[in-house]
């Protein structure tokens, strides 16, 4: 009797220790422009971040990077095919070629990046690790949380800070462990355990699935660095910058001005800038293997970051995030991207 | 012409691939050295494999800081502790919940088994059912069910159903009252260890004097008292060093005493309850292959109702139940990896989830947690051939 998640392991397992060593330096560019599509491996359903909406299309910001790169590649936003992971099968997948693009609201640390074979390209959200506790206990504060159950996702960075942070305090907990996000809702709501924890974006997000949202709240302390991003396997840097530079054109987009709507009439703009990004001066995707329009299609077809982060996550969705340290860093942020050049 | 091997002429032997037993040799030669290159190809292939991807390799991650928190263990365990000891802390508890669960499901499993056989007709119509219920529910199901419909509606911990002082039952658990040893209490075990030797002396001394004299004491009863009794003597006679740590409801939780958390509550019922059912079957089916004459003998002989039970049936009976109730032992401990499902911190939930997500280290970490699931079955195996051989019938 085993469960789909041992199953997935052990089939990558198998993927690894059957498949040839020719498959490891593999041409993942080619690879999906002859399958026409890109796989991408999503999340079990976080909303806003990814999950499919009531059509069964997929939606959210770690979705719109798999559409950008299947815009910049094969010049379709549609063409992706989304393979849900859960947080333990995610880098098993990657690592053996099932997906080739990770977009699943992963942390970005040390560990992930040097020893498991693979390599971040960027950042598509900062967030950090909070806690949502009910209403009725009348706690205004983490600090207050010694002895308390704490309900968790199994393998996440957030399990490791828990951790650390009643350690550093010299506080007492019970950590809860679940296999999906929806059991760490459904123990939380039951009173198995005090506190839900998890990355803040992720909070919000929970929150909302909860029976009375109004009934939990999220607690204002932060407790870690949750720098979230895309991830690919190591050793195919053409398809490494790809995946990086599909975010940086977002990015850029956001700060030119560039929409899904005004994408057309910009082709003509005059600012050098612009022409570079949406290939009317130089062709920019070459050295990716890529057509001179890569940037234009992502912009036109998925729009700039600014408009994902509104139509999923921000004020214009149900979750309703601020725009904090993830507006551009002309606007008080974080997000930089290098210059198109 | 067909040659005989009568008329073949002395001194000639036939080739060697006419002969049968070098035939066979050397096919097994080759099998053997093909299931060896395979194993080395693959070993070869996984080494490059991994290398050629950048991915660690080795046991040396588990001498690393885990980093993260087990909700229930067996021994000390911390977040400061390494990934060598969650593999402990997981394997302790898959042996516990495995444990108690063969023990509880080998009792309920006798028990029901015996009912089904029983005269009485409402009795064994409950039996019936509860056999054909459990038996045939898929049994994570049956987790599902004791986790989530039983166990996730009792009350929050604020208004826990109390049974005195002493024990409360709520949505995060049982909670009872734990035992402090104080100095002198060393005494107690001691006593019970030594009465438990003494009574093994007594009932060998009680059957060689039974078989040589036809004298006998009632030896099992004068064991009984001594085991039982002695302990209690000194306990009694040292002032009772023992303190009672009652749990109290302190912020969120109870605190002290002893916490059973619901997930393993709800595993070991569900393990139990469902293997019961089958044991229960085994347990029926070997008394029934008793032949009725044998009993009728027995009775015959003027022996009363127990001793027929106890010196003929179950004697017999035993050697039918015990090869297919080792593989249910077997069943139950490798099923109580479905702990995973509700989060009980079992060997493959903390060592092949947790553990191996942070680590990254995939073929270690399967490859441990099989071979442990393998050692563990073995073990089990073999206890229970060594327990079959003694209890089979020594034909004369």
């Amino acid at each position: 009797m085993m469960n789909k998640k041992h199953l997935v392991l052990l089939a990558s397992a198998g993927a690894i220790t059957l498949a040839g060593v020719a498959t490891a330096q593999a041409d993942t560019l080619e690879d999906t422009m002859e399958r026409g599509a890109v796989q991408c491996g999503v999340s079990d359903g976080l909303p806003g971040f990814s999950a499919p909406d009531d059509e069964g299309n997929w939606q959210g910001l770690d979705v719109d990077v798999c559409r950008a790169v299947a815009a910049a590649v094969l010049g379709d936003a549609d063409a992706v095919n989304y393979i849900s992971l859960n947080a333990v099968e995610r880098f098993t997948a990657l690592q053996s070629g099932e997906v080739d693009v990770l977009s699943r609201n992963t942390t970005w640390t040390t560990t992930r990046d040097t020893t498991l074979g693979l390599n971040f390209t960027g950042v598509n959200f900062y967030d950090g690790q909070g806690f949502m506790v009910s209403r009725d206990l009348g706690i205004s504060s983490a600090s207050e949380l010694d002895g308390a159950a704490i309900c968790i996702q199994s393998g996440t960075t957030t399990e490791l800070n828990l951790a650390d942070y009643f350690r550093a305090n010299g506080m007492e907990f019970d950590p809860i462990v679940f296999d999906t996000s929806e059991q760490t809702v459904g123990g939380f709501q039951a009173g198995r355990c005090d506190v839900l924890t998890s990355d803040t974006s992720q909070l919000a997000a929970l929150r909302i699935q909860l029976d009375d949202p109004s009934g939990a709240m999220i607690l204002p302390d932060v407790i870690s660095k949750e720098p979230l991003g895309p991830v690919v396997r190591q050793g195919d840097d053409v398809w490494f910058n790809i995946v990086k530079w599909s975010l940086f054109a977002m990015l850029n987009g956001e700060e030119y001005g560039i929409t899904s709507e005004n994408a057309e009439e910009m082709l003509s703009s005059e600012n050098p800038d612009v022409a570079r990004l949406l290939g009317q001066d130089g062709n920019y995707g070459e050295g990716m293997g890529l057509e001179a329009d890569w940037a234009y299609n992502i912009l036109s077809q998925v729009g700039n970051y600014g408009e994902s982060f509104e139509r999923n996550v921000g004020m214009g969705s149900p979750l309703e995030i601020e725009r904090g340290v993830n507006a551009l860093w002309n606007q008080g942020g974080f997000q930089y991207a290098p210059p198109i050049r | 012409m067909s040659v005989s091997p009568n008329t073949r002429p002395a001194g000639h032997k036939p080739p060697f691939w006419r002969d049968r037993a070098k035939r066979a040799l050397i096919f097994q030669l080759l099998l053997v050295a093909a299931v060896a290159a395979f194993l080395l190809y693959i070993v070869g292939n996984v080494q490059d494999n991994l290398s050629a991807r950048g991915i660690t390799t080795g046991f040396g991650f588990l001498g690393n800081t885990a980093g993260f928190g087990i909700v229930q263990s067996l021994i000390d365990y911390s977040s400061q502790s390494t990934y060598g000891r969650t593999f402990l802390v997981g394997l302790l508890n898959t042996l516990l919940v495995g444990g108690l669960g063969v023990l509880a499901a080998t009792i309920i499993g006798f028990i029901v088994g015996i009912a089904r056989l029983s005269p009485n007709w409402l009795l064994a119509r409950l039996a019936t059912a509860y056999i054909e219920t459990f038996r045939n529910i898929p049994l994570l199901l049956q987790i599902f069910f004791w986790y989530f419909a039983v166990l996730r509606t009792l009350p929050s911990a604020r208004d826990s159903l109390a049974f005195g002082e002493a024990l409360f039952l709520n949505v995060r658990g049982l909670y009872l009252p734990q035992p402090l040893f104080e100095s002198g209490f060393g005494l107690i075990p001691l006593t019970f260890l030594v009465a438990i030797v003494a009574s093994i002396a007594l009932v060998i001394w009680n059957k060689r004097r039974h078989e040589a004299t036809g004298k006998r004491l009632p030896a099992y009863w004068i064991s009984f008292l001594l085991i039982f009794g002695l302990p209690l003597l000194v306990l009694v006679a040292t002032g009772v060093p023992v303190t009672w740590e009652m749990p109290e409801l302190r912020g969120f939780n109870f605190r002290g005493g002893i916490t059973v958390i619901p997930e393993f509550l709800a595993l070991w019922l569900a393990l139990s309850i469902y293997t019961a059912s089958f044991i229960a079957e085994i347990v029926r089916s070997g008394i029934q292959a008793i032949s009725h004459g044998q009993t009728e003998a027995a009775q015959a002989l003027s022996l009363p109702r127990n001793l027929v039970l106890r010196l003929v049936v179950i004697p017999q009976a035993l050697r039918v139940i015990i090869p297919p109730l080792t593989s249910q032992y077997l069943n139950l401990i490798k099923n109580s990896s479905l702990a995973t499902a509700i989060g009980y911190p079992d060997l493959v939930s903390v060592f092949a989830g947790t553990t191996l997500n942070q680590t990254g280290q995939a073929i270690e970490v399967i490859a441990m947690t099989m071979a442990v699931y393998l050692t563990i079955s073995l073990l089990v195996s073999m206890f229970m051939n060594w327990f079959n051989a003694r209890v089979a019938l020594v034909e004369r």
